[in-house]
C-alpha cells in the first residue's frame, strides 16, 4: 500500500488537535455540551485518522493497548465510581464536587460525574478501536479495483 | 438497601469490565464471571428475604427521590424472580465452561453474558418504565451477540429474524412510553399507576393493549410467538437454554407487573388474556407435536408454556397471579434444563435429531434420568413441581368460573406428556444409534464432560427442590401476588 503523503502530513497536524478536542469535550460535558460519549467518539474519530493514513499497524503505534483492556477497564471505572458514594453512607450513582488550588494552575473545580464520564469514553474509545481491528485488518486485495488502477499506472 | 437493591447490577457490569479487560486469559474470566454471578445470587437471596419481611424495598438512584430520579423497587415477585434467574444463570455458566466450543473459543462470550445477565436483573428490579426500556436494551444487545456466537450461516440467518423483530418490539415501547409520557408526565411506576385513572376508559384499555404487545413479543405469547422456534434451536446449548428460560419470562414478568400494577382490573382485558392464553396453548403445542428435533420440540413447549403463565394473569385473582408466579419460576429452571439435556444429548450423540439417534437410555443412563425428571414435572405428573403448578392454574381457573380455558389447559398438558414420550422414544429407548461415537474421556463414558453433567443435574436438584419446598414457596408466591393486587405498600414506599 502506497501511502499519500499529504494525509500524512494533515493527519500529524489535526490529529493532536483531535485528541485535545476530545479531552475538552470531556472535561466540560458536566454542565455543558459534551461529555463522556461524544468525548470518546472525537477521540475515536482521531484515530480513524490514523487508520485512514497508516492502517491497522498505524493504530496499533498509536495506542500502545489492547482494545478490550481499554473498554474493560472503562466499565470497570464506571462502575467503580458508582459504588463509592455507597462507602460514605450516601446513594449510589451520587456525586460530590471538590474545589481545589493547585499550585501554578489555580482553582480547580472537580465533579465525581467526571470519573463516571472518563470511563464512558475509555469504552467508546475501545470500541472504535475494536471495530477497526475486526474489519480493517485485512490487507486490500488483488483485485481490489483501486489497488489496480494503481498498478497500472 | 441502598447498595443491597443495584448490587446484583452492579457486580456483573463491574464482571462484564474484568473479564474484558482479561479477555486473553480464560480461567481469569471463569472466576471473574462466577463471582460475579454467586454475588448476584447473594444479594439475590438477601433482597428477597428483606422484602418477605418488611414489605417493598426501595433505592433512589444518586440521591434523587421518585417521581424525579429513577428508582429500583424491589417486592416479593422481584425477589423470587431474582433468585431463580441467579440460580439458572450460574448453573448454565458452569455448563458452558465444561462445553468444548463457543466458551472456549470465544472470548466475548463471558463479557457479554454478564451483560445478558446484568439486563435481566435490571428489568427485575427497576421501578421506572425508561429504566426498564434501558434494562431491555442491555439485555437484547447482548442476546444478539449471543444468539449469532460462532458465526455459523444458519444461525446468523435466524439471528437476523430474532434482531428485527425485537427492533419491531423495542420500537413499540419506546413509543409507548413516549405516549404515556405525553398522557400523564411521568415515566415512574408507580407514579403512572396513581395517574392512570385520571384518563379516559378507552385510552387506558388502548395502554394496556400496548404494554400487552410491546411485553408479549418477548415472551413470545400468540400471535407474536413465531421467531422464538426458529431462532433459538441454532444458538450454542448455554445461549438457548438461558434464553429458554429467562428472556420470554422476563417479558411475562413485566407483563404481569404492568398488568397489575398500571392497569387496574377489567373484564375485557382479562377476557382479551384468557383467549389469548389458550391459543398459545394449543398453537404452541401444536407445533411441538410436528417437529422432530428435540431443541425444536421444546423451543415450542417454550412458548405453550407462556400461555399457562398468561391464563394465570388473566384470571386477575390472587390465587390466579400466585401459581403464575410459581408456573413462572418453576418453567425457569424446568426449561434451562431440558434445553442442556438437549445440549447433552447433542453433544454425546452427535445430533439432537430423534430419528438420528436413539437407546440414549442404555448408552449414557445418566442422561436418561437427567431428561426423565423435568420432563414429567413439565407434563405436569405428580409428585414434580410442574404438576403443582399446573394444579394452581387449574384450581384458580375454577374457581374464577373459567371452564372452557381450564378445559384447554388440561388437553394442552396430555398432548405437552405426548411430545415428550415421543422425545423419550425417539432418543431414549430402541436400539443404541449415535451419529458420532464419542472418543474415550468422559464423554464416551457419560455421554458428556464432568461440568456440564454436574450443571444439569444442579438444575434438575432445583427443579425437584421446587416440589419437596412447594408448601412455603407457593405461600410466598400467594404473598407477592396479594401485594400485586393491592399495591398499597408499592405504592406508598415509591411515593411516601
Amino acid at each position: 500500500m502506497r501511502r499519500s503523503l499529504i494525509l500524512d502530513v494533515v493527519v500529524q497536524i489535526v490529529f493532536h488537535s483531535t485528541l485535545l478536542l476530545g479531552i475538552f469535550l470531556l472535561m466540560t460535558g458536566h454542565n455543558r455540551p459534551g461529555g463522556g460519549f461524544v468525548g470518546g467518539l472525537v477521540v475515536g474519530a482521531g484515530i480513524s485518522l490514523r487508520y485512514l493514513s497508516g492502517g491497522i499497524d498505524e493504530v496499533r503505534r498509536t495506542v500502545p493497548f489492547r482494545p478490550w483492556t481499554i473498554q474493560g477497564s472503562g466499565l470497570m471505572l464506571s462502575a467503580t465510581t458508582v459504588v463509592v458514594p455507597v462507602i460514605a453512607g450516601r446513594s449510589v450513582m451520587e456525586h460530590a464536587k471538590f474545589d481545589l488550588h493547585l499550585p501554578f494552575y489555580g482553582a480547580v473545580h472537580i465533579n465525581t460525574a467526571q470519573f463516571f464520564d472518563l470511563g464512558v469514553a475509555l469504552v467508546v474509545i475501545g470500541t472504535i478501536l475494536m471495530l477497526l481491528v475486526a474489519f480493517g485488518e485485512t490487507m486490500p486485495s488483488l483485485n481490489n479495483p483501486y489497488r489496480r488502477q494503481e498498478s497500472d499506472r | 438497601m441502598r447498595l443491597l437493591l443495584p448490587l446484583p447490577v452492579l457486580a456483573c457490569l463491574f464482571g462484564a469490565g474484568a473479564s474484558m479487560a482479561f479477555g486473553r486469559q480464560r480461567n481469569a474470566q471463569r472466576a471473574i464471571g462466577t463471582i460475579a454471578l454467586s454475588t448476584a445470587l447473594v444479594a439475590a437471596v438477601a433482597i428477597l428475604r428483606h422484602t418477605d419481611a418488611h414489605g417493598t424495598a426501595i433505592a433512589h438512584m444518586g440521591g434523587w427521590d421518585a417521581p424525579m430520579g429513577i428508582a429500583l423497587v424491589a417486592d416479593r415477585l422481584s425477589g423470587l424472580m431474582a433468585v431463580v434467574s441467579a440460580v439458572v444463570l450460574l448453573a448454565v455458566l458452569v455448563f458452558a465452561m465444561g462445553q468444548p466450543g463457543t466458551e472456549q473459543e470465544q472470548p466475548s462470550f463471558h463479557p457479554v453474558y454478564l451483560v445478558l445477565a446484568a439486563g435481566v436483573f435490571l428489568s427485575f428490579l427497576t421501578g421506572d418504565l425508561f429504566n426498564l426500556f434501558v434494562a431491555f436494551e442491555m439485555m437484547l444487545t447482548a442476546s444478539y451477540i449471543l444468539i449469532t456466537l460462532g458465526g455459523r450461516l444458519d444461525q446468523v440467518r435466524s439471528g437476523m429474524t430474532y434482531v428485527v423483530i425485537n427492533l419491531v418490539a423495542s420500537t413499540f415501547f419506546v413509543v409507548l412510553l413516549a405516549l404515556l409520557y405525553a398522557a400523564l408526565g411521568t415515566v415512574n411506576m408507580a407514579d403512572i399507576s396513581e395517574r392512570m385513572h385520571t384518563l379516559p376508559h378507552g385510552m387506558r384499555v388502548a395502554f394496556a393493549l400496548l404494554m400487552f404487545v410491546v411485553f408479549g413479543i418477548k415472551a413470545a405469547v400468540f400471535p407474536l410467538f413465531f421467531w422464538l422456534p426458529d431462532s433459538y434451536p441454532t444458538a450454542p446449548t448455554a445461549v438457548t437454554a438461558i434464553f429458554a428460560g429467562l428472556l420470554t419470562k422476563v417479558g411475562i414478568y413485566c407483563m404481569i407487573r404492568t398488568q397489575t400494577l398500571l392497569i387496574a382490573k377489567d373484564d375485557r382485558i382479562s377476557r382479551f388474556l384468557l383467549v389469548i392464553a389458550g391459543l398459545t396453548m394449543i398453537i404452541g403445542v401444536l407445533g411441538a407435536i410436528a417437529q422432530n428435533d428435540i431443541k425444536r420440540i421444546l423451543s415450542f413447549h417454550i412458548v405453550s408454556q407462556i400461555g399457562y403463565m398468561v391464563l394465570g394473569l388473566g384470571l386477575f385473582t390472587v390465587a390466579g397471579i400466585a401459581a403464575a408466579i410459581f408456573y413462572a419460576l418453576n418453567q425457569i429452571v424446568l426449561k434451562s434444563t431440558l434445553l442442556l439435556v438437549g445440549g447433552l444429548v447433542d453433544h454425546g450423540a452427535g445430533s439432537s435429531g430423534l430419528t438420528r439417534v436413539g437407546g440414549l437410555a442404555r448408552r449414557f443412563p445418566i442422561l436418561a434420568w437427567l431428561f426423565l425428571l423435568p420432563a414429567l414435572s413439565l407434563a405436569g405428573i405428580p409428585p414434580f413441581a410442574g404438576f403443582v403448578a399446573k394444579l394452581g392454574i387449574i384450581r384458580s381457573g375454577l374457581d374464577a368460573g373459567q371452564g372452557l380455558v381450564v378445559a384447554v389447559s388440561l388437553a394442552v398438558s396430555l398432548l405437552t406428556l405426548f411430545s415428550m414420550s415421543k422425545i423419550w422414544n425417539g432418543a431414549f429407548w430402541g436400539e443404541v444409534e449415535l451419529v458420532v461415537e464419542p472418543e474415550d474421556g468422559p464423554t464416551a463414558r457419560w455421554g458428556a464432560t464432568v461440568p456440564m453433567l454436574g450443571a444439569t443435574g444442579v438444575l434438575v436438584a432445583v427443579s425437584v427442590a421446587l416440589a419437596v419446598f412447594a408448601g412455603p414457596l407457593y405461600s410466598l408466591c400467594e404473598r407477592a401476588s396479594t401485594a400485586l393486587l393491592d399495591p398499597h405498600d408499592y405504592l406508598r414506599t415509591v411515593l411516601p
